[in-house]
């Protein structure tokens, strides 16, 4: 849905310091883009749930992170975002790809479109769903809110094939 | 094997005082009534086994600060994959030290996976560590300690600690969201330099 030049740009005006991730086939897609322009740095973890920890450690730091995962890994990082986001109250944020909610071709049923939202929901997390390229401007505005207000944030961004 | 509590003192009177230390589990029950540095975090409530990658954000995000993790052998064990994180990150900034006792002493000392069995050294090498170290004697690790903290890092050690039975658990010193307040007002005030600046 959105080039990794358009991301790249993107976080360097929201000057998001580091972005902590582990790649799916649409996020990971991002990543040499991010790297070329320079301003965000790519952190790689094995597993998600680091991510939301090496985040914590970053933001209470003074750096300005993104955790950018697939809905799958927020699934298995369960413990460690309630930890951030809900024990310490820190504002994290994160990106997170939507596996086949564009297109079940690759995966038929996939329960991702089951348990996504609700797990989101279930989480107390603050989050939008970007499923068409005219709501770019959704992740900035988003971020910019969250930021203001001191809160957790998260954008989804529907994913086609698995 | 050493005492735990004796091994934090080693690590108390080492570090310098703009350090970060991180606690967790055992070493933390023991560290609070070794020190109240504002630099110090207390990991409790923790994610579980999720100290080290906490310890990766603050290495990175304050590259000029010594970043030290005192870790459990079952929260280890819980985030291997953290070891080879901070490698591929090179975190030069960051020790890890992990206190070894076989045990989930916290739960009521039920025995790890892996206990005696496992060799935290070469799990670390393995990873991607050349700074790696392991003491199961107290007067040798004293001996080394400063010599270690000077070392290039990341660097992990590795300490046989006598198991402990019966005792409890650490307890949170205080709200975690005013901790982390507090934390972040202390590590964020300094001269030390932060990315994004």
């Amino acid at each position: 849905m959105f080039s990794g030049e358009q991301i790249a740009e993107l976080l360097d005006s929201l000057r998001v310091t580091h972005v902590v991730t582990v790649p799916d086939s649409t996020i990971g897609q991002w990543q040499d883009a991010i790297e070329e322009r320079g301003a965000t740095r790519v952190v790689r973890v094995c597993r998600e749930g680091e991510a939301w920890q090496v985040a914590t450690g970053l933001y209470m730091g003074g750096a300005s992170p993104m955790v950018m995962i697939q809905c799958t890994g927020l699934f298995e990082s369960g413990d460690a975002l309630r930890n951030a986001v809900h024990d310490w109250k820190l504002p994290l944020f994160a990106i997170i790809g939507y596996r086949s909610y564009l297109n079940q071709d690759t995966l038929p049923g996939d329960t991702c479109l089951v348990f996504t939202e609700p797990t989101l929901t279930a989480w107390k997390l603050d989050w939008r769903l970007i499923s068409k390229p005219e709501q770019f401007p959704t992740i900035a505005a988003h971020w910019n809110a969250t930021r203001e207000h001191g809160t957790a944030g998260v954008i989804v961004v529907a994913e086609g094939k698995a | 094997m050493m005492p735990a509590k004796e091994a934090l003192v080693v690590i108390h009177e080492a570090r310098g005082e703009e350090d970060v230390v991180i606690t967790t589990m055992t070493p933390a029950r023991d560290w609070m009534t070794l020190s109240q540095n504002p630099r110090d975090l207390v990991l409790v409530p923790s994610a579980m086994g999720h100290a080290t990658s906490m310890g990766l954000g603050l290495a990175l995000a304050q590259p000029e600060r010594r970043v030290i993790v005192c870790n459990g052998d079952g929260s280890m064990l819980m985030n291997l994959g953290s070891l080879v994180s901070i490698a591929e990150a090179r975190a030069a900034n960051m020790i890890v030290l992990v206190f070894d006792n076989g045990t989930y002493e916290v739960t009521g000392s039920q025995r790890v996976p892996g206990a005696v069995a496992v060799d935290f050294a070469a799990l670390a090498r393995g990873a991607g560590w050349h700074s790696v170290f392991e003491f199961s004697d107290l007067d040798d690790w004293r001996r080394h300690c400063d010599a270690i903290y000077a070392a290039g890092g990341p660097t992990f050690v590795w300490l046989h600690i006598e198991p402990v039975y019966g005792l409890p658990g650490p307890r949170s010193p205080g709200p975690a969201a005013a901790r982390a307040k507090q934390f972040m007002a202390a590590i964020r005030s300094e001269s030390v330099r932060t990315v994004g600046d």
